[in-house]
């Protein structure tokens, strides 16, 4: 009997679960609701069927995800039988820090220093996150069990090989763990998945008619009241849907009809650009997100 | 350069027709693909990123935003003037890019209508033995690239042994760049024959020869007009059609390292891990090791239910219809063909680590899901991964693979690297600093790990302590050359003398005139010494002594190695702490002034580092008292500590 890819890759996605569990002191799985959030959470139930995980789901929130996303988060938790815990970094929320005015330092302080701050606060030693290697040219060098030091950083040059599947979960006092069950999967594989398994995603990736604006090439959602129009702005209801989902102010949309996933997979497989693309975040410099994970960044 | 070429758009987006005109049937047939991973080897010029990218630009996995920073990359830093240099696209982090270097293994994802590949891309210097071991642990197949117009090269032995010595069973030999020698068959057939007597030599038993250009793409995803003299298939046809690793193993006995016992409530004891080899149903009879209990499996339990069948490769959670004892670290076997148990074992090494390989020191192993402490001899060879050249070595650095037996603190579970990678397939990990410091491969267990057990005694340790009217201690004197060590363990055991206690003092210029007249002064010499220190004063613990040991011991993990010997509390660090300046002021022995003037080597605290105690029971600041006070407070530390009186 031959094993198609997508078993194999949940396979192995269940192994590295059930060592980080049986190895870590104090784990926890970050949940950003996404479409690989949604599949690394499916996959926990599955790695500990009958038992629900053993450890909570943390949402490092920015308050300017989109409204849909926060409905799921609570069902999905709800369902999955786990703990959810919400961290807001207080010293952005008293700032007033946001997209419109901070640029980049809306993803550090919400982001990056809310991360920080949420796995220090709570003293969790290892963090499963969603990254897969073929989102971007520096992680497709990272490790599947990614070290930090005592402050968050990653150092590049410092990796240690993993071999077979033997991880090494070995660490000194307040090192952390980031560990990426997905690194082998590719955005295919994930929407090929979710649409064998039935898993629940938000909304938004379905193609609908939505408020929008188009700004600097983008097309942005009006997801609530305070989004900030610029002169001669004006909502314009288009069929739009997202490849991928952040801040609502920083994420673009494309034009779609795709209302299935089959649909879904279809346009994907006939577009011609990469899901990064609708993030404001990888278009600072070619090499922003290596920089950006150095500082601590997930 | 001449044979760059235009990317067409039209060529890099046609995709599937299916894709547009039925996407379910398209869906339906990928989701039955299977899944192949390899490595790519070869040096810097053979065209190793050309043809990685190659691929990725063949199965369309490279989308227009990524081609448009390609092409702006290549105008900056690509080495193929004005046009796309695929190398660039394979090529991931800042730093790396600036130098034109790859420094890691970098993992790359593609797809056909029968197959996703991963391919582990692995850089072509110095680094090579260690991330090219690491691409290949987990690679089905390996693609050995040779340059046509170079022939075998030390690189291509090299590649080819470290593939074989990681059991890489499918060898692909692609001649690249034919079309810079114009597609001649003669090139090809001579490089091939010189292959073929390369290969046998170092026991490679088979390996698919083919003619190939990644840049051109000769023989790549289709067979070539320019090379009608070929039979064999094109590179992607043979990739889709080879047999994968994990299918194979499910013709082997069951195995299934237990990773987490699955306890929701009372009523539900279930084992999970990855089967690694053979298949399981329910009803089968299996053997848990290492206690050896024999069970039936009652159910092969998933969150999609229950499954008639499991096979290798894929994770399960097991129930049994026992109550039986099976924790993280058990292997669940097939009945009749367990795993072997064993605590010796021949290994072949690969050093992972800038610092080198210490013999006798003892070291985390990880095998399977057991977590050992293991200590390595000195290598019996080391291997010249250049031309294969069995050299002498006392040691492994960097890179270096060697032969060398291995012991455990405890019986493991394990089979030869060869029949099962998941239970011959292990890393070392420092003590300290926590790195991955090497892997390696275990071939057999050695008989005496089997014929020598523990003799039983009836006078035991207690009974020896109690006769004494004592308990026994390790009083461990630590310090510089010229701390004071041996003035004041002397005093020490002097006042113990007198208090009616039975004492006796290992002294570090002693044993090194007997026991260990053997050893030297080196690193791994030192580690040695420490070692056999700790098996005497355990010995004589047991017989119920307190020992006082006074040797410089100059690194953590070698004194945190004897602490682990002995029973919680009967261990006591002392540091002596002098700084080095007043030891070398004092210098009773002289020997300070040899070492600054280069007559002693590997000296402590002149040429040789001293590792201050973090957790030590106590610390002596012998500036601040005299061998007479220290004495007292440690002859009350050691009989004020007893729970009784004399």
């Amino acid at each position: 009997m031959s094993l198609t890819h997508l078993q194999r890759l949940e396979s192995e996605a269940i192994h590295i679960m059930r060592e980080v569990a049986a190895e870590a002191a104090k784990p926890v799985m970050l949940y950003s609701v996404g479409k690989d959030s949604a599949v690394m959470l499916h996959l926990a139930k599955k790695a500990f069927f009958p038992s629900p995980p053993p450890f909570p789901l943390l949402h490092v929130d920015t308050t300017w995800k989109f409204q849909e996303m926060y409905k799921l988060r609570e069902k999905s938790a709800e369902d999955a039988g786990m703990e959810l815990l919400v961290h807001q970094n207080p010293e952005a929320k008293e700032r007033g820090i946001n997209p419109f005015d901070h640029g980049g330092l809306h993803t550090d302080m919400w982001k990056t220093e809310g991360l920080k701050q949420a796995l220090d606060e709570h003293g969790f030693d290892a963090a499963f996150g969603g990254a897969r290697r073929d989102e971007e040219k520096s992680r497709a060098k990272e490790r599947i069990f990614s070290f930090r030091s005592a402050n968050h950083r990653w150092d590049p040059k410092n990796q240690r090989p993993e071999l077979w599947k033997l991880y090494n979960t070995k660490k000194a006092k307040d090192e952390t763990i980031r560990v990426f069950p997905l690194s082998n999967w590719t955005e295919l594989d994930i929407w090929q998945y979710i649409h064998l398994e039935n898993i629940e995603i938000v909304p938004l990736y379905f193609s609908a008619r939505r408020p929008t604006v188009e700004r600097d090439g983008m097309l942005l959602m009006v997801d609530d009241d305070r989004f900030r129009f610029e002169e001669g702005e004006q909502p314009v209801e288009r069929s739009i849907r997202f490849r991928t989902l952040g801040c609502y102010p920083l994420t673009g949309a494309v034009e779609s009809e795709a209302t299935t996933l089959p649909q879904i997979i279809q346009e994907m497989l006939l577009t011609t650009t990469s899901e990064r693309q609708g993030r404001a975040i990888d278009h600072d410099q070619a090499a922003s997100m290596e920089k950006k994970k150095q500082e601590g960044y997930f | 350069m001449a044979h760059s070429e235009n990317i067409d758009p039209e060529t890099i987006y046609k995709t599937d027709a299916l894709i547009a005109e039925d996407i379910d049937a398209y869906l339906e047939t990928h989701q039955h693909k299977t899944m192949l991973r390899f490595i790519t080897c070869g040096s810097v010029d053979d065209g190793k990123s050309t043809l990685i990218g190659r691929l990725l630009y063949d199965s369309k996995m490279i989308f227009e935003d990524q081609l448009a920073s390609l092409e702006a990359d290549s105008k900056k830093v690509g080495t193929q003037g004005q046009e796309i240099d695929f190398a660039l696209l394979v090529d991931g982090l800042a730093a790396e890019r600036e130098q034109g270097i790859t420094i890691d293994v970098a993992y790359r994802f593609f797809a056909t209508e029968k197959r996703k590949f991963i391919v582990a891309d692995t850089p072509g210097h110095e680094q090579y033995t260690r991330n090219m071991v690491t691409g290949a642990s987990t690679a089905d197949l390996a693609v050995i690239l040779i340059d046509a117009r170079q022939g075998i090269l030390t690189q291509t032995r090299r590649h080819s042994y470290l593939a074989h010595l990681i059991g890489i069973k499918h060898l692909v030999v692609a001649v690249n760049k034919m079309d810079l020698v114009g597609y001649d068959q003669a090139v090809y057939d001579d490089i091939i024959a010189d292959y073929t007597a390369f290969a046998k030599e170092i026991g490679i038993e088979a390996f698919t020869p083919m003619p190939i250009s990644g840049l051109a793409g000769d023989n790549i995803t289709s067979k070539s007009d320019n090379t009608p003299w070929y039979k064999g298939p094109a590179l992607v046809e043979h990739l889709e059609n080879v047999e994968v690793m994990v299918t194979a193993n499910q013709a082997r006995p069951l195995r299934m390292a237990v990773q987490w016992v699955n306890r929701p409530n009372l009523d539900f004891r279930g084992f999970s891990g990855q089967i690694s080899g053979g298949t399981v149903k329910p009803g089968d009879p299996v053997r848990i090791l290492p206690s050896g209990k024999t069970s039936t499996v009652k159910r092969i339990v998933t969150f999609d239910g229950d499954l008639d069948e499991a096979v290798a490769g894929q994770s399960v959670t097991l129930t049994l219809a026992d109550e039986i004892d099976c924790s993280r670290g058990d292997v669940i076997a097939a009945v009749d063909a367990p795993p072997q148990v064993a605590d010796q074992f021949e290994t072949t090494i690969v050093w992972m680590d800038e610092s080198e390989l210490l013999p006798g020191r003892s070291y985390w192993m990880k095998i399977g899901t057991q977590f050992v402490s293991a200590t390595v001899q000195p290598p019996k060879y080391q291997v010249n991964v250049n031309n294969m050249e069995q050299l002498a070595a006392k040691t492994l650095e960097l890179n270096g693979i060697g032969v060398a037996e291995i012991a455990t603190d405890r019986s493991i579970i394990f089979e030869p690297y060869a029949e099962n990678r998941d239970l011959g397939g292990f890393i070392l990990i420092d003590k300290i600093s926590n790195a991955t410091v090497a892997a390696g491969m275990l071939h057999f267990c050695l008989r005496r790990s089997q014929n020598v057990h523990w003799q039983d005694v009836d006078i035991d340790r207690a009974a020896h302590a109690l006769q004494k009217r004592q308990e026994p201690r390790v009083v461990w004197f630590t310090g510089l050359s010229g701390s004071g060590k041996s003035t004041i363990a002397n005093m020490v055991e002097k006042r113990l003398h007198a208090l009616g206690k039975h004492s006796f003092l290992l002294d570090g210029d002693n044993v090194r005139h007997g026991l260990n007249k053997d050893l030297g002064f080196t690193d791994a010499d030192r580690v040695e010494n420490i070692r056999r220190i700790g098996e005497v004063a355990k010995l004589m613990a047991d017989a119920g002594l307190i020992v006082l040991t006074a040797f410089i011991s100059p690194f953590r993990a070698e004194r945190q190695l004897v602490r682990s010997m002995l029973p919680e509390g009967e261990f006591i660090e002392i540091f002596v702490d002098t700084p080095l300046a007043v030891a070398e002021e004092r210098d009773v022995k002289g020997l300070y002034k040899k070492a600054r003037a280069g007559e002693l080597k590997n000296f402590t605290g002149i040429d040789s580092d001293y590792e201050v105690p973090e957790n030590a029971e106590m610390r002596i600041d012998t500036t601040k008292m005299s061998p007479e006070e220290a004495a007292e407070i440690i002859v009350d530390k050691i009989v004020g500590s007893w729970s009784y009186t004399i």
